[in-house]
């Protein structure tokens, strides 16, 4: 049976083909594309790992943040509450110093005001006084207008100096 | 609809095709096993597609008993024409041992068969297949080269998936560190047979040579294979077959083990030959047999005709199928356990010192 004999030719080149083709693609073929594949599958191996830890930082960066917010809210209330204790402060500072302020301001004010009321009684006296002197010199001028009371006076008045004497 | 429709019109066109070649009435005499021992076998033409008159012409080159060289085209012998070459007489001998095969004739009429190695279509189609897997292999190289660490798609990313689940699935599993050293020949034997094994599916011609259904090509495969597993086996291996594991009276004063052992040595890459050209020997055989069997049922009447059709078409086509699964699983089958048979001759021992060392 001829399909169960081998035949030499075909044993010649099989051995031949697959001795040719073992020593090719063994050598330029089969290793370069193991490495490609190899070196892919590492690159892509990198790549996520890579990837993950790109996301863990980006994970720990957004709680980070979230730290530093929590913190700044905490520091701005703290501010806040400082400035509103500070304001009323201020404004209490203020109260005094200016009922202090006012307080001296009357009190200068009553000093003054007091100081112009003496002033204005004692010319008022003055004025008053000079008035009833002018009051008494026109009464006594017209008085004396004649000579009998004019002597009358001086009589009444020796007399009185008489008596007293 | 329309699909269904169509797939109805084929199956009652398949059905009366036969019918009007039986109506032309064309007689002769039907030799089935003739005729499937022709198309499993070797050849010195290539039949051109759809003709089995006219065939491709292939070189032959035959060494004459007085040992000089000679090269000439397989048409100037084909239908047994004798052609004489420098003053000797060749042609293809039509009976006898030598049936088939281009023989000299001698002056006094006998035959001699001449060392032959033409290039045949097996030989031919051997070489397309070489070629074939030679393109892929460097169109990778290539892609590599020119596009870096990018991913081939389509056909490439085929060709590397395959190589990948050769590669990591199988070499790197039993020869571990030792895998680059022994990818050269295991990768380049599972694209060969896998090749081969499609292409003779194909039925016309860059295809069609049932290759490795002979059995000079799984020979030569498990001959390799052998060769390289007694080459390269460590002490390890050669103390399994000789000194193996077992009470001392298997294996002294009458050594039985070791000749057992030793027989193995031969039955293992045998039994790698003959799996892979058996199974798809068989495979091309059978689907050969489902079409004959029209032709032998074509006696009974053309009724009878139209149903062997349409059955051996259906089991031929799922035959064929079945064959294109069969092409990859022995091409792996072979790889697997050639990769098993080395690692057991180059790895053996290592793993038991690691034990070893972890026991201790």
């Amino acid at each position: 049976m001829e399909l169960f004999t081998p035949d030499f030719g075909l044993v010649f080149w099989m051995f031949v083909a697959v001795v040719l083709m073992c020593v090719i693609l063994g050598k330029f073929a089969w290793p370069y594309i193991i490495k490609s594949m190899g070196d892919r599958a590492d690159l892509i191996d990198k790549g996520v790992l890579y990837a993950q830890e790109a996301k863990e930082q980006l994970d720990n960066a957004k709680s980070e943040a979230d730290k530093f917010v929590l913190e700044a809210k905490k520091q701005q209330s703290e501010i806040l509450r400082e400035a509103a204790r500070m304001k009323a402060q201020i404004i209490e500072e203020a109260k005094e110093a200016a009922s202090l302020e006012a307080q001296k301001v009357m009190d200068a004010a009553k000093v003054a005001i007091e100081q112009e009321r003496k002033e204005a009684e004692l010319q008022f006296r003055n004025e008053v006084s000079s008035f009833a002197i002018q009051i008494a010199e026109k009464l006594l001028r017209d008085r004396m207008a004649d000579k009998n009371a004019q002597s009358q006076l001086v009589e009444k008045l020796l007399d009185e100096i008489e008596t007293k004497n | 609809m329309k699909r269904v429709l169509a797939i109805l019109m084929l199956i009652v066109a398949m059905a009366a095709m036969p019918v009007a070649a039986y109506a032309s009435g064309e007689e002769g005499e039907l030799n089935p096993q003739e005729i499937i021992f022709e198309h499993l076998g070797d050849a010195y033409g290539w039949e051109v597609p759809f003709s089995h008159e006219h065939r491709i012409p292939l070189p032959i080159i035959v060494n004459d008993n007085s040992g000089s060289w000679h090269l000439f085209s397989s048409a100037r012998v084909s239908g047994g024409e004798s052609f004489t070459d420098d003053g000797v007489t060749y042609k293809i001998a039509a009976s006898g041992d030598y049936e088939g095969k281009v023989v000299q004739v001698l002056a006094d009429g006998s035959e001699y068969r001449p060392c032959d190695i033409s290039i045949t279509k097996d030989v031919c189609a051997l070489f397309i297949a070489s070629l074939l897997v030679l393109w892929m292999a460097f169109a990778l190289v290539r892609f590599y080269k020119k596009k870096g660490m990018k991913a081939p798609r389509r056909g490439l990313g085929a060709a590397e998936m395959l190589v990948d689940f050769i590669y990591s699935g199988v070499l790197k599993d039993s020869l571990k560190e030792k895998a680059p050293k022994y990818a050269g020949y295991l990768l380049t034997v599972f694209f060969l047979i896998f090749f081969m094994n499609l292409l003779g599916l194909i039925v016309i011609f860059p295809g069609g040579a049932n290759l490795t259904g002979n059995i000079a090509v799984t020979l030569v495969l498990a001959v390799c294979t052998f060769l390289i597993t007694n080459i390269k086996g460590n002490k390890h291996y050669w103390k399994d077959i000789f000194w193996p594991d077992v009470p001392l009276w298997l294996k002294f004063p009458l050594p039985i083990m070791p000749l057992i052992e030793v027989f193995g040595m031969f039955t293992k890459p045998a039994a790698l030959c003959i799996r892979l050209f058996a199974n798809m020997m068989g495979g091309h055989m059978i689907v050969m047999v489902l079409t004959l069997l029209i032709f032998i049922f074509a006696k009974f009447g053309a009724a009878v005709l139209s149903a062997t059709t349409l059955v051996s078409m259906a089991f031929s086509l799922f035959m064929l199928l079945l064959d294109v699964l069969i092409s990859f699983i022995q091409a792996y089958v072979f790889t697997m356990l050639s990769t098993l048979f080395i690692s057991l001759a180059v790895c053996g021992g290592e793993e038991e010192k690691k034990v070893g060392l972890t026991e201790n």
